[in-house]
């Protein structure tokens, strides 16, 4: 029973297979490119001779171009975030439940893009693309990103796509990130930022997780220092170390005790035999581990690791956040889910507070949910409502000409 | 509408920012936007609320009152609000407090414990009022703390609260819109602590 239980968990996360009937559902889609035949030079101060994005739109983008979202991924995200590549698909993009006809973030009212972010292994400049200069993979030698270089590339994209304004820039985790520093940097090409479950920067226990994480990648024999390519192997064992202590870390505990409590897998603990004893956990955090492991880059995953870190939205404004929001035009929402500890609702209120304190207006809501960090990811009814409620408000001021901003 | 909104835009400046505490579905919010523009932030807690706050285009911030205000800052809106909410809270004067430290000026309504009906329904039948616009009933009232217009002057007075306005009326759920002055008003405002069955202050520290 609990196998079963943990199967539909998991397709839970994104949705079922593909359904030509679904009216909800975007239905098929396509990835597209963009190649900036420039070089693009990084806050590191490195330039990549020129970069490629992959991304993705859903909905139509209106005769003013107003009605355009940019939809900005989290750690291991990429742009496929809603609707299916082939019919055969076994799960719809990552925000599947937040994407569609008639969804929050509806399609029928906005056109959305999303992108897969420079560095990333699914379509976009990233370690394991080629390296003109030396026609081998980057590895390594990958310019480090922070998420500024990821604000830069979209705004790059944006120009190619004929889009003046976005009307929001919507992103959950280091995606919210990506929005706040959106609003910072381009304060005039937004007029909303969607923040949702995420933190002016990161606490020193978050980093301390996400170095574990990267200690497992880079101690794994077939690391090779980031060069594995060369070698033909991939550190998989120690990219599923890392996915499976982010992932415990994602959820909260209660919901860990409420799917798979202490329930064996294999084995039994009757005295007097000796079994292989396997928890229902211990299986499904290898199950998560090796399937991540399978399909994504270790040097991605170190390279999106350390832009999390690294972002402090206040580090250039005196850490001063108030300062920094000063710089902002934008309307902003802000969402927290009440079990997530790797960003807590703590965090978010920060930000509101710093908001409130810039005289810029925003709202704040603070979802009661058990399913940890995930729950922004996840059908939570309150949530689907509330940022319902918000984008469609929204949708009726795409209809204003005149571009005028509700900005105090 | 309710009848305190009315005296509420007649003291309230135009452009001048506003903090609605207990700002329910943003009402009141929305008619002082768009009666005098101002800019205007609500706290709410009530989920439902919240979520039609935001359909109402109206800012709001997810908090609890009793848990104070701590995340404003002192002086930092020109007039906070706090309308039919004083009575719900587990602390009035600790939220007034907090209220005359984060607003330049604060406008109050709540309704009067001290009305005539309210006596009446205690002196006859010796139960908890029970009214059409209060119809909870003692043990599942959102309402703790009743006080009577009297009540709230002696507040003011030990607290050392100026009372730049006071507005007293008759009624507190009829729609104000549809009718004039009352030709009870004189009554009323020579006998508020009887005759108001609400009542609405403006005070400043």
């Amino acid at each position: 029973m609990k196998a079963d239980t943990i199967k539909n968990n998991s397709e839970a996360v994104a949705g079922g297979q593909y359904d030509a009937a679904d009216k909800n559902s975007i239905g098929l889609v396509e990835t597209q490119h963009f190649i900036y035949d420039q070089p693009f030079r990084t806050s590191s101060g490195r330039d990549l001779p020129s970069i490629e994005l992959a991304f993705e739109t859903y909905g139509t983008l209106n005769s003013d171009g107003r009605n355009a979202v940019l939809v900005c991924h989290a750690l291991s995200g990429d742009h496929h975030a809603a609707g299916y590549h082939h019919s055969d698909d076994k799960k719809p993009g990552w925000w599947n439940h937040y994407i569609g006809p008639g969804k929050a973030i509806d399609t029928g009212l906005f056109y959305v893009v999303s992108v897969n972010n420079l560095g990333g292994c699914s379509g976009s400049t990233g370690p394991s693309s080629i390296n003109p200069n030396t026609q081998t993979p980057w590895g390594p030698d990958f310019p480090t990103l922070r998420v500024r270089d990821w604000v830069a590339s979209q705004h790059l994209l944006m120009g190619h796509l004929g889009i003046e304004q976005w009307a929001a820039v919507i992103g959950g985790s280091l995606g919210g990130m990506q929005a706040l520093r959106w609003a910072l940097e381009y304060p005039a090409l937004l007029r909303h930022c969607v923040v949702l479950a995420s933190a002016m920067k990161l606490s020193a226990q978050n980093i301390g997780f996400n170095n574990t994480a990267r200690t497992a990648i880079t101690n794994d024999p077939d690391f090779h220092d980031g060069r594995y390519y060369d070698h033909q192997t991939r550190p998989k064992n120690g990219l599923a170390i890392a996915r499976m202590i982010g992932h415990i870390t994602y959820l909260s505990g209660d919901l860990m005790g409420e799917r798979f409590g202490r329930e064996l897998r294999a084995g039994s603990f009757t005295q007097g035999v000796e079994s292989n004893l396997e928890f229902q956990v211990e299986s499904y955090l290898r199950h998560q581990g090796d399937k991540f492991a399978a399909s994504f880059d270790a040097n991605t995953y170190l390279l999106m690791l350390r832009a999390l870190d690294y972002f402090d939205l206040a580090r250039e404004y005196g850490d001063d956040p108030v300062a920094a929001f000063r710089e902002a035009q934008c309307k902003f929402f802000v969402a927290s889910f009440t079990s997530d500890w790797r960003f807590s609702p703590a965090r978010s209120r920060e930000m509101v507070d710093a908001l409130i304190a810039a005289e810029k207006p925003v709202s704040y809501v603070e979802i009661e949910s058990s399913l940890g960090h995930d729950s922004f990811l996840l059908p939570v009814q309150r949530y689907q409502t509330v940022f319902s409620a918000y984008m469609h408000k929204m949708s009726e001021e795409c209809e204003i000409k005149g571009g005028e901003l509700n900005a105090s | 509408m309710r009848p305190d909104f009315l005296t509420i835009e007649q003291w309230v400046t135009p452009h001048s920012r506003i903090l609605d505490l207990g700002c329910g579905d943003g009402a009141l919010l929305k008619f002082l936007q768009q009666k005098k523009q101002v800019r205007s932030l609500g706290v709410e807690i009530d989920a439902n609320n919240i979520a039609a706050c935001i359909s109402n285009g109206i800012d709001v911030i997810e908090q609890d009152l009793d848990q104070g205000l701590a995340n404003f800052a002192d002086n930092s809106f020109d007039t906070v609000l706090l309308t039919q909410t004083l009575q719900a809270v587990h602390r009035p004067d600790f939220v007034l407090q907090e209220m005359l430290r984060v607003g330049k000026e604060c406008i109050i309504t709540f309704p009067n414990f001290g009305h005539w009906q309210a006596r009446r329904y205690l002196l006859t039948r010796g139960k908890m009022p029970v009214s059409k616009f209060m119809p909870h009933e003692w043990y599942n009232t959102p309402n703790i703390h009743f006080c009577t217009v009297n009540d709230f002057e002696v507040l003011c007075e030990q607290r050392d609260i100026s009372v730049l306005h006071r507005n007293f009326q008759a009624a507190n759920y009829r729609d104000a819109t549809a009718s004039g002055p009352s030709v009870f008003s004189p009554i009323v405002d020579r006998w508020p602590n009887l005759f108001a069955a609400q009542a609405v202050y403006h005070v400043t520290n």
